[in-house]
C-alpha cells in the first residue's frame, strides 16, 4: 500500500458544466432520431425485414462485391503503371500519365460510365491489327463489352487515376538515398523499384487504398448509368418500384452497404496497424525495435518489419495525398 | 564494347582510377552551381586515397561522380581502364551509355554512404545477400554463405538476423560495408562513413576500413578523420572550392602543408 511518491497531488478537476449540458442536448437529439426511425410507420420495418435477405438482394450484394474488388484489382495494377510513368524520364510517358489522371479525375464517374455503356454505339466493331494498317480480326463491341465489363472497366479506369496519385505519393515518400544505395550496388531501375522502393512505399500506399475500396463499394451504385442492372442498389430499387415501397428498400440498401463497409473498416483497421501507420500512440508495440531477429509468427514478423521501416526514417509519414471526394 | 581488353591490359602500371579535368555543374544558366572546377586525380591500384576538405568543397560530389551517381559536366573518369558513363567512337564522338551498362559498371565499385542507406525491410543478412542474388544471379545458398562470411569479417556474425533499426549506427555502417563488399568490388568509395556516428562508434567502423586497406583494397575515402588519414592513407588530397589544392603523402599534406588554405583547414580540425 505504500506509495513511492510522497504527497501525491489529489486536486479537484476544473468544473465543466458545459460538457454535461452539451452531452445531454446531443443525447436527446440522438434519442429523437432513433425514435423517429423506429416509430415512424412509413419506414415499413416489416417490409425491410422481409426483403433484407431476398435472393435478388443477396445476388445484388454479390455483384456489388465482384464489381468493387474486381475494379480495385485492375485499378491497382494500372495505378502503379501510371505512377511509374509519371516519374519516368521520358516526357511523353509523364505527359500521357498526367493527361490520363487529369481526364479521369476531372470528369464525373457517372458520365464515364454512360460513355462506356455507349461504347458499342460509338465503335460498333473492335479489331486487332497494325495501327493504321491491316486488321487481323475484328469483333462486335456489343458481344465483348457487355454491361458488366463496361461497368467494371469504367469503375477501374476512374479509380486508377486516384490510386495513381496515392501510389506516386508513396513512391516519393521513400528516401532517395535508398535508390542511390541500390544503384551503387549495380541494380537496374526496374529491380530497384520492385525490391527496394515499392516495399517501403506500401506503408504509405495501403491505408488510403483501403479508404478507396470503401469508397468504391458505394460508387458501384452508379453502374445503372451503363446500365448494369444486377448490383445491390439497382436490385433494391427495382423491388421498391415494383412494390411501390421505395423507402423500405432504400433502407435495405443502406443496411447492406453499412454492413459491408463495417467489415471493410475492420479489415482496414488491421491493414493500417500492420503497416504501422499512426504508430507511436499505441502501447506495447515499441518493443518491436528491441526484438532479436525473426521469431514469432509470420504475421507478427511482417508487422514488426513495417515498424522497423518506419523507425529507420527512410519514408515520410505525411506526403500529400489525394482522396476521392 | 568494353571490358575484356581493358581488364587484360590492367596491369599494376595502369591506375585504378583516373580523373581528368572533371567539372560538375548543378543546374543550368544563371542558377548553375559550379561544384567541381577541373579536378585531376590518379588513384593507384591497392592504394588508399583520403580526400580532405571543408564542407562544400566538392569532395563528396567527386566521389559520387566516380560511380556515376552524378553525371559529370566535363572531363573524364576512367575506372580500371574503362571510361565511366560514356563511350567514345572512332570519330571521337561521345555516346552516353545505356543505364544497364552503367549499372554493370557500378557493380565493380562499392560505395558506403554517410547515412548508411541500408534497406530497412531486410535483415542484415538479406541486405548483404540482395545484390549478389538480384544483380549477379547468384544462388541464395551461395549468397548466404558469402554474406555470413562477410558479416563475420566486419564483426557482426551474431547480428545477421537483425533489422537495420535494431542495430547501432556503427553496426549499420559495418553491414553497409559488408553489403558493398558482397559484389567483390575492385574499388571502394567511402563518403564520410563516420560522420553520422556517435564518437564512441567511430572506432569500430575505422577498424573495419583499416582491415580492408591492409588487404590491399583500392579505396577513396572522404572523411574528417585526420588520424585515419595519417595512419592508413597512401595519398592525401586536400580539396577546396571545387579544386584540388594540395596532394601528396600524408606526412607531407597533413604535417607540413605547403598551401595556406590547407594549413587553415587543418588548424581548424586538428
Amino acid at each position: 500500500m505504500s506509495d513511492p511518491i510522497p504527497h501525491r497531488i489529489h486536486a479537484r478537476p476544473v468544473p465543466r458544466p458545459g460538457r454535461f449540458l452539451a452531452a445531454a442536448v446531443v443525447l436527446v437529439l440522438a434519442a429523437m432520431v432513433v425514435n423517429g426511425l423506429v416509430t415512424n410507420p412509413n419506414y415499413r420495418w416489416d417490409t425491410v425485414w422481409l426483403y433484407l435477405r431476398d435472393v435478388v438482394v443477396i445476388r445484388g450484394v454479390m455483384w456489388t462485391l465482384v464489381l468493387t474488388f474486381g475494379s480495385m484489382a485492375i485499378a491497382v495494377v494500372l495505378a502503379v503503371l501510371l505512377a511509374v510513368m509519371r516519374r519516368s524520364d521520358n516526357p511523353v510517358m509523364r505527359w500521357v500519365a498526367w493527361a490520363y489522371i487529369w481526364f479521369f479525375r476531372g470528369t464525373p464517374i457517372y458520365t464515364q460510365l454512360v460513355f462506356w455503356g455507349l461504347l458499342a454505339v460509338l465503335y460498333p466493331r473492335l479489331s486487332l491489327g497494325i495501327p493504321f494498317g491491316p486488321e487481323f480480326f475484328s469483333f462486335s463491341t456489343r458481344d465483348v463489352i457487355t454491361a458488366f465489363w463496361a461497368a467494371l472497366i469504367g469503375l477501374a479506369l476512374n479509380e486508377a487515376a486516384y490510386l495513381a496519385e496515392i501510389v506516386r505519393a508513396g513512391l516519393s515518400s521513400v528516401d532517395p538515398g535508398q535508390t542511390e544505395a541500390a544503384k551503387a550496388l549495380g541494380m537496374k531501375d526496374s529491380k530497384i523499384l520492385r525490391r527496394v522502393v515499392l516495399p517501403q512505399a506500401m506503408r504509405v500506399i495501403v491505408p488510403p487504398t483501403g479508404n478507396e475500396t470503401i469508397s468504391m463499394l458505394k460508387t458501384t451504385s452508379l453502374v445503372i448509368a451503363v446500365p448494369f442492372t444486377h448490383d445491390l442498389f439497382y436490385a433494391t430499387n427495382a423491388i421498391g418500384n415494383r412494390l411501390y415501397q421505395t423507402i423500405p428498400l432504400l433502407v435495405i440498401a443502406a443496411i447492406w452497404y453499412l454492413l459491408i463497409t463495417s467489415v471493410l473498416m475492420v479489415g482496414q483497421h488491421y491493414l493500417e496497424r500492420y503497416y504501422g501507420r499512426g504508430f507511436g500512440t499505441e502501447t506495447g508495440r515499441r518493443r518491436a525495435g528491441g526484438g532479436t531477429g525473426p521469431s514469432g509468427s509470420r504475421k507478427e514478423r511482417k508487422a514488426r518489419k513495417q515498424d522497423l521501416i518506419r523507425q529507420s526514417g527512410t519514408t515520410k509519414d505525411d506526403p500529400f495525398l489525394e482522396v476521392t471526394p | 564494347m568494353t571490358t575484356t581488353s581493358s581488364t587484360d591490359a590492367g596491369t599494376t602500371a595502369t591506375p585504378m582510377v583516373e580523373v581528368r579535368g572533371v567539372h560538375k555543374e548543378f543546374g543550368r544558366g544563371a542558377d548553375a552551381v559550379h561544384v567541381l572546377r577541373g579536378v585531376d586525380l590518379t588513384v593507384a591500384r591497392g592504394s588508399v586515397t583520403v580526400v580532405l576538405g571543408p564542407s562544400g568543397s566538392g569532395k563528396s560530389t567527386l566521389l559520387r561522380c566516380v560511380n556515376e551517381l552524378e553525371e559529370i559536366t566535363a572531363g573524364s573518369i576512367v575506372v580500371d581502364g574503362e571510361r565511366m558513363g560514356y563511350r567514345e567512337d572512332a570519330k571521337g564522338v561521345l555516346h552516353r551509355l545505356h543505364p544497364k551498362v552503367i549499372a554493370r559498371q557500378r557493380q565493380r565499385i562499392g560505395m558506403v554512404f554517410q547515412r548508411f542507406h541500408l534497406f530497412p525491410h531486410m535483415t542484415a543478412l538479406e541486405n548483404v545477400m540482395e545484390a549478389p542474388v538480384q544483380v549477379r544471379g547468384m544462388s541464395k545458398r551461395d549468397a548466404r554463405t558469402r554474406a555470413l562470411q562477410l558479416l563475420e569479417r566486419v564483426g557482426l556474425g551474431d547480428r545477421t538476423d537483425h533489422y537495420p533499426a535494431q542495430l547501432s549506427g556503427g553496426q549499420q555502417q559495418r553491414v553497409a560495408i559488408a553489403r558493398a563488399l558482397a559484389m567483390d568490388p575492385e574499388l571502394m568509395l567511402f563518403d564520410e562513413p563516420t560522420s553520422a556516428l556517435d564518437p564512441e562508434l567511430v572506432g569500430e567502423v575505422l577498424a573495419v576500413m583499416k582491415d580492408l586497406a591492409a588487404d590491399g583494397m583500392t579505396m577513396i575515402v572522404v572523411t574528417h578523420e585526420i588520424g585515419f588519414a595519417r595512419e592508413v592513407a597512401d595519398h592525401v588530397v586536400f580539396m577546396d572550392q571545387g579544386v584540388i589544392v594540395e596532394e601528396g603523402a600524408p606526412a607531407q599534406v597533413i604535417d607540413s602543408p605547403r598551401e595556406q588554405r590547407t594549413q587553415e583547414f587543418l588548424a581548424h580540425v586538428l
